[in-house]
């Protein structure tokens, strides 16, 4: 088959491969020093204890080691010192896309954002490098009690909420990452759902890197109170430059008693960007959290959503496709720490390598001796397109006490000759039947994906297996 | 209008022999049949004439209305007009069967142009009621825990609904009960037509019972070494393979 040959694949990310001059009013510089984290402190006109706080990490992240021991070498290319840590020209995102400056408000046309909030989203916000340019959600939300703003207006509008969970579900410390976010975080989503509300549409935010040798560090924080649900979304995307561009997100979700929180991501960084971003969620008694997890851009990314479940009958699962073309690592997985009777969790992982690409699936999953009634379920299948490909998976289970069922289940397999050659005897080309069958491959996993996305992911997953026969 | 098969030599890539100089001549409008006894290179002739890499040509021409076919990918032979259907049809996990045909109808029409939906699925569920598979398997991916009935099934569907010139029938009776055998034959003779030319390739002549050919071929070692009528089948079924060797040993001593 001439599935061995590898050309060079070249994909066509001409959506989100653009860029505008820039034009930054706020700028912290190149490098990282205390001296940046009171610059970003004194744009934004903090509280002290948020000054406080990101002091305190930039000391954490400058003693931790980097995770090379146990992850990738490929993080010893990150130089800290040339990347800029903060870039905006205002702090405050403007309600209405006419008050967006032109070349940023055609930036998310052209990714047909305005077009998606009109269609199906109950509110959206936009960011720009570092900053939130546009915020807005539908007005009968906000008469509910729902809030939906960004991390900066979070903290000083609605500090009663956001400083009790800041921070709680992901210590500063958690890792190198965590506390360099936690050093310079700016932008992300703050949203409170009161109890018993429950959205009928999603909210999203689309985080677009527009600037050259830069990180974005955006922190969202989601509180689900008691019976309430909500659906998050967020797409990204970033322009292809020859420098390594650095995105560190801290994402913290807490599902109180019976809420349901989902959260979709659809990563499509351009190959340049580290990805390297910590995500978890508490769920209390009986509340439901599920991670629906795209990955295809970046050149590494290292992610890693996890539940903790601290209620009783608390379910937390994980869907995850992971997709690693030439020049990429997606080093991806789960973490369900049970912490409370009769929890449940489910992780179902698919990831598929083409070229050199390669896919790392890391799983963890916990359930200590004393809980009884907890069940874990982890299925993670892995795809290769082309002999280079490569995939591995790191399953690390500890299931303790008699009362507690796990199952496993880890395949990894090839697109047959055979199978290619039955699509082709139907008059599909050797790209198209390639195409066919990596999408038959998620099918079931894609179907998780709201309509919109999952129309969006086929065709993504189209533009990626182009070339990759040949 | 025929697919004319001149003096092909055929082998495994890099491997031994299989077909040794077949001629073989199928005009549009007629069924012919090509029987064998296992390891004749039955099968192996259909894989050749549809380009699947295992096998090199050595030797020899496949031409289509004129055309040699021989340079083309696979799935350009496919659009060119010839069909087959497998002896054993892969699943393909996660592509319902309903876009598989779909797709595979799609890749038939030009650059730009869109396959009619409203149509697409009124012409499929006509076929699948006339081979009496149940709707629901629009929605089953390809093949997939399909019984062999139900493979089989499949692929006389997928013949119905892209309408090939050629199409060439590879043990489609193996695996079936009589039940099964009869709606799989009574979908072949519905697409009967002077538009297309049939092979049907089988080791007994059960099938033929059903499907009744105009022509029937012996194929012993790699070459055609008997053409009749029909009546030639029954000979087979009655005296078996053996007589045929022996009686190819005779003439080649005389």
């Amino acid at each position: 088959m001439s599935t061995e040959v590898i050309s060079q694949i070249d994909v066509d990310r001409t959506r989100g491969d653009f860029h505008y001059p820039e034009q930054h009013t706020f700028d912290a510089g190149t490098g990282l020093s205390h001296a940046t984290v009171d610059y970003i402190s004194d744009v934004k006109n903090e509280p002290a204890w948020i000054r406080e706080f990101r002091h305190k990490a930039l000391d954490v992240f400058l003693s931790k080691p980097m995770p090379t021991n146990w992850a990738s070498q490929d993080l010893e290319n990150i130089v800290f010192e040339n990347i800029r840590y903060y870039l905006a020209n205002s702090q405050r995102p403007t309600r209405s896309w006419d008050e967006v400056p032109d070349d940023v408000k055609r930036t998310f046309e052209r990714l047909g954002i305005p077009e998606q909030e009109r269609k199906f989203l109950a509110g959206v916000e936009a960011q720009f490098d570092s900053e939130a340019v546009y915020s807005n959600m539908k007005k009968a939300l906000g008469d509910e009690g729902v809030i939906f703003v960004g991390s900066t207006e979070g903290l000083k509008e609605h500090p009663e909420i956001f400083k009790k969970w800041f921070g709680k579900v992901i210590p500063t410390g958690d890792n190198k990452f965590s506390a360099l976010n936690s050093a310079v975080f700016s932008g992300g989503s703050f949203i409170y759902v009161p109890p018993g509300v429950k959205l009928k549409h999603p909210l999203q935010a689309y985080f677009r890197i527009n600037a050259e040798n830069f990180g974005q560090f955006e922190r969202t924080l989601i509180i689900a109170d008691e019976g309430s649900e909500v659906m998050y979304m967020e797409g990204c995307t970033a322009p292809k430059f020859e420098t390594a561009t650095l995105h560190s997100a801290v994402v913290e979700l807490v599902a109180l008693k019976g809420a349901k929180i989902q959260y979709v991501t659809v990563q499509n960084w351009s190959a340049n960007v580290f990805n390297l971003v910590t995500k978890r969620a508490i769920a209390h008694e009986e509340a439901e959290v599920r991670w629906i997890d795209c990955n295809i851009g970046s050149r590494l990314t290292m992610k890693y959503p996890g539940v903790v479940l601290k209620g009783r009958k608390a379910r937390g699962e994980v869907i995850s496709i992971a997709l690693a073309n030439n020049g990429q690592h997606q080093d991806t997985g789960a973490k369900m720490i049970h912490a409370a009777d009769e929890t449940t969790s489910n992780v179902i992982s698919k990831s598929i390598s083409i070229g050199k690409g390669r896919s790392t699936y890391r799983g963890q999953v916990h359930i200590p001796k004393h809980l009884k009634g907890c069940k874990n379920n982890t299925e993670c299948d892995a795809l290769l397109i082309n002999s280079t490909s490569r995939t591995d998976t790191y399953p690390a289970i500890t299931v303790r006490g008699s009362g507690n069922s796990v199952q496993h289940e880890a395949s990894v397999s090839q697109v047959s000759a055979d199978q290619i050659f039955y699509m082709q005897q139907r008059g599909l080309t050797e790209a198209q039947a390639m195409s066919l069958s990596v999408n038959g491959f998620v099918n079931d996993l894609v179907r998780e994906f709201p309509m919109e996305y999952s129309v969006e992911l086929k065709r993504l997953i189209d533009l990626e297996m182009e070339g990759s026969v040949g | 209008m025929s697919l004319v098969i001149q003096n092909l030599h055929a082998r495994v890539v890099g491997g031994q022999e299989i077909l040794r100089g077949l001629n073989l001549e199928i005009e549009k409008g007629r069924v012919h049949a090509i029987m064998g006894p296992n390891g004749s290179g039955k099968s192996t002739l259909s894989k050749i004439i549809a380009g699947h890499p295992d096998y090199e040509v050595t030797s020899g021409e496949v031409l289509l209305d004129g055309t040699n076919i021989l340079p083309l990918s696979p799935d350009a032979r496919a659009r060119a007009g010839l069909f087959l259907a497998f002896q054993y049809p892969v699943e393909i996990p996660g592509v319902s069967n309903a876009n598989f045909i779909r797709a595979a109808r799609q890749a038939r029409l030009a650059e730009g142009e869109e396959l009619d939906a409203v149509d697409y699925y009124g012409e499929l569920y006509k076929e699948m009621d006339s081979l009496e598979i149940p709707r629901s398997f629009t929605a089953r991916s390809v093949n997939e825990g399909f019984s062999g009935g139900e493979k089989k099934r499949n692929e006389v569907l997928q013949m119905a609904m892209l309408q090939p010139s050629y199409a060439i029938l590879d043990e489609t009776d193996s695996g079936l009960d009589i039940d099964a055998l009869k709606i799989v034959a009574a979908g072949v003779n519905a697409q009967r037509s002077s538009n297309v030319g049939m092979l049907v390739i089988t080791h007994y002549q059960r099938l033929l019972d059903y499907i009744t050919p105009d022509v029937v071929h012996v194929l012993v070692g790699g070459r055609i070494v008997r053409t009749a009528g029909p009546e030639l089948a029954h000979e087979l079924e009655s005296k078996g393979y053996d007589w045929i060797r022996e009686d190819l040993a005779e003439s080649a001593s005389a």
